[in-house]
């Protein structure tokens, strides 16, 4: 391996990222607050071509009741329309293929994954899905279930800012904006470089083709490039074929990997500096990035280190099991963390093969709640929680109830705190306890062991994280898992939209305290250490027993040469 | 004052009380109360079951039984923490109460005394008090006028005035009268006096949890649901190993795993919350400052305002005369001397400081007033001087001696004899160093003899030694102090700038406190003040942190939220301090907690994985995260679970006296209290974990 070349894609990475992440974040404040920005002179009319249309009053302003209902209320509706499409697919266009209509418990899942801004995918794409599904139901999800979650995140963000407010804007307006300024413009630049790098974008059926040896192979095409790139943008992650960005198809140059791989983090990083702006304090923003870039590149060090001594383990020179030739070590394991670190799920390897090790940093970071970067808009309203508890617990040493941007933290808001930070951990720990002990649980798995163990702890941790993506060697189209994910899926999105709505409900409401010297600051490094190291004791004490006779064990019991 | 209420670390008897009260505190009903001890009780009281059922079968118990008795430890020294924390605040309030138990009261039925005892009168009955006897209850005095004795309460041995009307009517039960006679009316029933109050505070059964204990105990309560989950889900996942590959994981018993739950949940801060809550309380009342709640106390570790009255609070209390400024013919010698003839009859501070300056500058004696053939004349109201007629042998006055100021002897010179004062030189002279005088924050007093302006007496506030220092220290953390005084706008300026206070309010009316108060809130800053007075109750009630002054009214003691038995206006400081200790020493003690459950991990999770993939008698893989080398799983197990119960005790002198405080800015405090808690609650379990292993195995016990 060249570890020179891959230590020099790494920086150019991470500078990219944080040099566009900077200008959209700030880009992206402009629009939220209904100012000019670049765009408006082309957008502005379509947009309030739409208020008119959805009958929007632009200037109500909405409770967060109200607000909470309107997501629950296009969730619903998206829903209900992503289960009938996939349930009644064979009577509707655009299905080449003539694919059969899906059945109940796939279709329920896919519907509760797409709207959840999962994208866990039970099925393959390409053998399951007509395109009419895949671009109406599911690529409109992933635009729609991003959308969500990056105006909850306004929504709190001005929760925080406003003084003795009863309201938290309103949520068709964020929708709308997110969408037409943000995701739209984005997604269209990445498809149409995507489609110059050789992805398919076509509504033309299969082609056939005869190989050497005269046996006939099919070849899936389809309008994947459009899909793709709100794919990666939106953190969703679900590809438009099964085997996701691995497929050339889907990712076909290492400069499209690159690309995907810069879009995955793309979004999610921008809305830390959009956050920021929106509290009025640059430097709250620049500690939040630090953290997550901390995090971030040292699970990228620790997974490559971990891929390159295993190695060893194997007597090969690198571990390329479920590896793409295209894109080597390097470029494998970036994804890997990244999708995990930012809940979007989409991959370009198979985790499956990874390094016991790699597969411990994929794990972790979903089970951290994928806070680092983490989803759209989700990742961030994730982060939030972990902050007030940094708060709560280092307000105090510094004599004072604790307070988060002038506004006081007190029982209201630590038990939703908690509670959105619990529920996705109970059901992973409680899913995987059924799911490794049950029949219908073992009945999936294809590897024993340690490594079966991992996949079902990754099915779940995948689901209630709202990742995605899968360690393979699962088969999750039963009907427990269907089912478990299903429901995995639900809590890990609602059980935290809803106690983040609460606790910015009720931080509107109070007076702003201002800054003196007795306050704890939030935007030095000595937060980011304290805000790191809760992050790190209560999802590694949560996780840490599972994660140790998981892949831990697995890992000493490899370099031990015992293999299952 | 302080020292006498102090009560040892460790007293005899409140430990003896307090171990009693250990075991009653069993008591499921109560222990409920508090969720984290309660599971450690749950998990307890399964594990002696299990030991039970070893015995009978005839299985090893040694290990499950020891677990058990741990466990009960752990729960033991929770409860005897908070008992001991309970002892201590209800001795300090017992020394105040023991006077009042047996008072015998004389309750006034119509025209008739009737003696009852003192814990049966009600608010609204009138009792008579004369020398000798004890107040019986809280009231006011509505008829009469005696000095009592408050020692009792504030340690003060110096009799103070009470009397019927104005600012002094607030009479405290267990206080004695020295002498004459007042009628009282008594304004608490039975069980309400304050003190009755203060020990409701201090009483962990009948204590109410404050606002941010209760947002800590929803966090501690949630870890432990995360904790319990971890702990029966490991279970299951022992077993997928048990099902799939049919490894042994007997290592994974119940006891075993209640000891993981017992040793992770959050059972140091959740044993010695309470703790730390009642001696706050404790702190409080060593200070003679009663809480009416405890809200108040974490409310004033918050305060980002603190009102203070000038008087007694920044400056002494009363002007005195620090220089002699002579017109440019007199002899300073000579004014002086006149100064203090005219003072030697003035019996108010400023007065005797007159006398006494002229004393120490120019060593004129005091002369003796039946010496001199004199005639005072008292300050009136109307003339706005006072001074001193000397008769001459012929019995006209020789000397006629004023001292008043500037306005009043203009006025004073200019009515007898019809000249143009201002235009007299001495008297624009006078006008000037005046003016210089206010801007120095003092005030100027003018001396005549025979209507001839000798010169100026300049009277100052005398700002307390240290004040300035206290302002800087409170300006560290983030308060910003506000001075309110009567002074006009000149006076005030100079004494806010050399006390060092951030603002100030001239000429203040008492609504202007109120007004300040409300304008700092709307801000969204928490503000505390301290008050006397009848017309101070709104402002009181309006702040924060509300301290009325024991010596106040009625009214404002009730408005108050704090009362401060010593009637010291610097005490609010103080309250500051002790809120901002309590919630720190919370925050410390959580962070400790937390950080613990790391050691603990690399402890228990290798003793229970060791069996997982052994294989020929060697240790499972797992066995590499036992760092600290501990001899065996059991020994490990046990070592945590003992390492758990004995820091609670270990902290126990810590939450009672509270972490130390210095007033420093938030960013230094919270770097010493994470390397203290933070990083030493990280690495202090693995040696105390390790040094027990070594114990117990050396001891045999495993």
């Amino acid at each position: 391996m060249n570890y020179l070349l891959d230590f020099f894609q790494f920086i150019l990475f991470l500078g990219l990222l944080t040099f566009l992440a900077y200008y959209i974040g700030n880009y992206f404040y402009k629009v939220v607050i209904g100012e000019k920005n670049i765009l408006s002179p082309l957008l502005l009319k379509p947009e309030k071509l739409i208020y008119k249309i959805f009958r929007i009053d632009e200037n109500e302003q909405m409770s967060w009741k109200t607000y909470l209902w309107s997501v629950l209320a296009l969730s619903f509706i998206n829903f209900i329309a992503v289960l009938l499409m996939q349930l009644f697919q064979q009577y509707l266009p655009l299905n080449p293929q003539k694919l059969p209509n899906v059945e109940f418990l796939l279709a329920l899942n896919t519907a509760i994954s797409f709207v959840t801004n999962t994208n866990w995918q039970a099925y393959s794409g390409e053998t399951t899905l007509s395109y009419f599904v895949q671009m109406l139901g599911l690529a409109v999800q992933n635009f729609a279930s991003a959308a969500a979650g990056i105006a909850i995140l306004l929504a709190l963000s001005r929760a925080i800012s406003f003084r003795k407010g009863t309201t938290l804007g309103n949520f068709w307006v964020d929708l709308t904006r997110t969408v037409l300024y943000l995701l739209l413009p984005l997604a269209i630049i990445l498809s149409i470089i995507l489609i110059s790098q050789g992805v398919v974008q076509t509504f033309s059926s299969y082609a056939v083709a005869k190989t050497i040896e005269g046996a006939q192979q099919v070849i899936p095409l389809g309008p994947a490039a459009s899909q793709i790139a709100i794919k990666q943008l939106g953190t969703n992650g679900g590809g438009f074929f099964g085997v996701n960005s691995a497929f050339p198809f889907e990712n076909f140059t290492p400069f499209s990997n690159f690309l995907q791989v810069l879009s995955i983090l793309l979004i999610p990083a921008s809305l830390v500096f959009t956050y920021g702006r929106m509290l009025g304090n640059k430097k709250h923003a620049w500690m939040i990035f630090d953290v997550m870039m901390f995090v971030f590149i040292s699970g990228v060090a620790f997974s490559y280190w971990s891929e390159v001594s295993a190695s060893s383990t194997y007597h090969t020179s690198q571990l390329m099991e479920g590896k793409e030739a295209r894109f080597g070590v390097f470029n494998s394991i970036l994804w890997s963390v990244a999708t995990t670190a930012a809940s979007n799920g989409s991959v370009n390897t198979m985790l499956d093969s990874l390094s016991p090790l790699s597969g411990f940093v994929t794990l972790l970071n979903i089970q951290l709640g994928e806070i680092i970067f983490g989803g759209v808009g989700s990742g961030l309203y994730g982060m939030f929680l972990f902050i007030l508890l940094t708060v709560f617990i280092s307000g105090l040493m510094v004599g004072r109830t604790p307070e988060y941007f002038g506004k006081k933290i007190e029982s209201y808001e630590i038990k939703w705190a908690i509670i959105g930070i619990l529920i996705p951990s109970v059901v992973v720990l409680f899913f995987t306890a059924i799911g490794s002990t049950t029949n219908q649980g073992l009945a999936s798995i294809l590897n024993k062991g340690p490594h079966g163990f991992s996949e079902i702890l990754y099915a779940f941790s995948s689901g209630a994280g709202n990742n995605g993506s899968a360690f393979a060697g699962l088969n999750a189209n039963t009907v427990f898992y269907n089912v478990m994910v299903g429901i995995a899926m639900l809590l890990g999105r609602f059980g935290v939209i809803i106690p983040v709505l609460a606790i910015a409900g009720n931080l509107v409401k109070k007076n702003i305290a201002p800054d003196t010297a007795g306050t704890l600051r939030t935007d030095n490094p000595l937060f980011a250490f304290l805000l790191l190291s809760v992050i790190l004791i209560v999802g590694a004490l949560t996780f840490f027993p599972a994660l140790s006779i998981g892949p831990i064990i697995e890992h000493f019991l490899v370099q031990s040469g015992i293999t299952f | 004052m302080s020292t006498k209420h102090e009560i040892p670390l460790f007293d005899k008897k409140i430990i003896l009380n307090a171990i009693k009260d250990s075991f009653i505190k069993l008591n499921p009903a109560y222990l409920i109360k508090n969720p984290v001890m309660f599971i450690v009780g749950i998990g307890a009281v399964l594990t002696i079951i299990i030991s039970i059922r070893d015995l009978i079968e005839k299985t090893p118990a040694s290990f499950d039984i020891q677990i058990a008795v741990w466990l009960w430890f752990t729960v033991l020294f929770a409860n005897f923490a908070e008992a001991i924390a309970e002892g201590r605040g209800k001795a300090q309030s017992e020394n105040l109460r023991k006077s009042r138990t047996n008072t015998i009261a004389r309750k006034l039925v119509g025209d008739k005394e009737e003696r009852v005892s003192a814990l049966d009168l009600h608010s609204g009955d009138n009792v008579v008090c004369e020398v000798g006897d004890l107040i019986p209850a809280d009231g006011e005095v509505i008829d009469g006028v005696a000095s009592v004795d408050e020692s009792a309460i504030t340690g003060e041995s110096a009799p103070v005035i009470r009397e019927s009307g104005g600012d002094r009517s607030a009479v405290t039960g267990g206080t004695k009268v020295l002498s004459d006679r007042i009628v009282v009316r008594i304004t608490s029933n039975p069980g309400e006096t304050y003190i009755d109050k203060m020990i409701s505070l201090v009483e962990g059964a009948k204590r109410k949890k404050t606002p941010n204990e209760i947002a800590l105990s929803i966090l501690l309560s949630g870890l432990t649901i995360v904790f319990l989950v971890v702990v029966i889900t490991l279970k299951s996942f022992f077993n997928y190993y048990h099902i799939t590959l049919s490894q042994d994981i007997s290592a994974v018993s119940i006891p075993v795993l209640i000891a993981l739950l017992v040793c992770l949940i959050p059972t140091t801060i959740g044993g010695l919350l309470s703790a730390i809550g009642i001696s706050g309380m404790d702190r409080l009342l060593k200070h003679n400052v009663i809480a009416m709640s405890g809200r108040a106390v974490e409310a004033a570790g918050d305060i980002d305002v603190l009102l203070l009255d000038k008087t007694g609070t920044i400056t002494l209390g009363n002007r005195m005369a620090t220089e002699f400024v002579p017109t440019p013919e007199v002899n300073e010698t000579y004014l002086a001397d006149v100064a203090q003839l005219a003072s030697l009859a003035d019996e108010t501070p400023e007065g005797r400081s007159i006398v006494v300056l002229a004393k120490e500058k120019f060593g004129i004696r005091e002369r003796h007033i039946s010496e001199l053939n004199a005639q005072f004349i008292q300050f009136s109201a109307k003339t706005q001087m006072s001074g001193v007629n000397i008769i001459s042998s012929d019995g006209s006055p020789n000397r006629i001696i004023r001292k008043g100021s500037i306005e009043a002897i203009k006025k004073y010179i200019a009515e007898e004899s019809n000249v143009n004062v201002s235009a007299q030189s001495d008297y624009m002279f006078t006008q000037m160093i005046g003016v210089d005088i206010a801007m120095a924050g003092g005030t100027p007093l003018v001396v005549v003899e025979n209507k001839k302006i000798l010169g100026l007496i300049q009277l100052k506030d005398v700002v307390k030694g240290g004040i300035k220092e206290r302002f800087e220290q409170l300006r560290k953390m983030g308060i910003k102090s506000v001075m309110i005084t009567g002074d006009n706008q000149l006076t005030a300026t100079a004494i806010a700038a050399e006390a060092g206070v951030d603002d100030f309010i001239a000429q203040a009316k008492p609504e202007d406190k109120l007004f300040k108060i409300r304008e700092e809130q709307a801000k969204g800053k928490m503000v505390g003040m301290i008050g006397d007075g009848t017309n101070d109750a709104p402002a009181l009630a309006q702040a924060d942190v509300g301290i009325a002054m024991n010596s106040g009214t009625q009214a404002a003691r009730e408005a108050g939220n704090m009362i401060d038995l010593d009637s010291s206006p610097t005490k609010l400081i103080e309250v500051v301090e002790i809120g901002k200790q309590l919630l720190m020493t919370r925050g410390a003690l959580t962070t400790f907690s937390i950080a613990n459950d790391v050691a603990k991990y690399f402890a228990i999770i290798p003793a229970i994985a060791l069996s997982l993939f052994a294989t020929n008698g060697l240790n499972g893989p797992l066995s590499v995260l036992n760092i600290m080398k501990l001899a065996s799983p059991q020994s490990a197990i046990l070592s945590a679970v003992i390492f758990n119960a004995l820091i609670i005790i270990a902290l126990i002198p810590l939450a009672l006296k509270g972490i130390k405080y210095r007033p420093e800015g938030a960013a230094t405090v919270l770097k010493r209290n994470i390397l203290y808690y933070g990083v030493g609650g990280l690495i202090i379990p693995f040696i105390g974990i390790k040094l027990i292993d070594v114990l117990i195995n050396s001891l045999g016990l495993i």
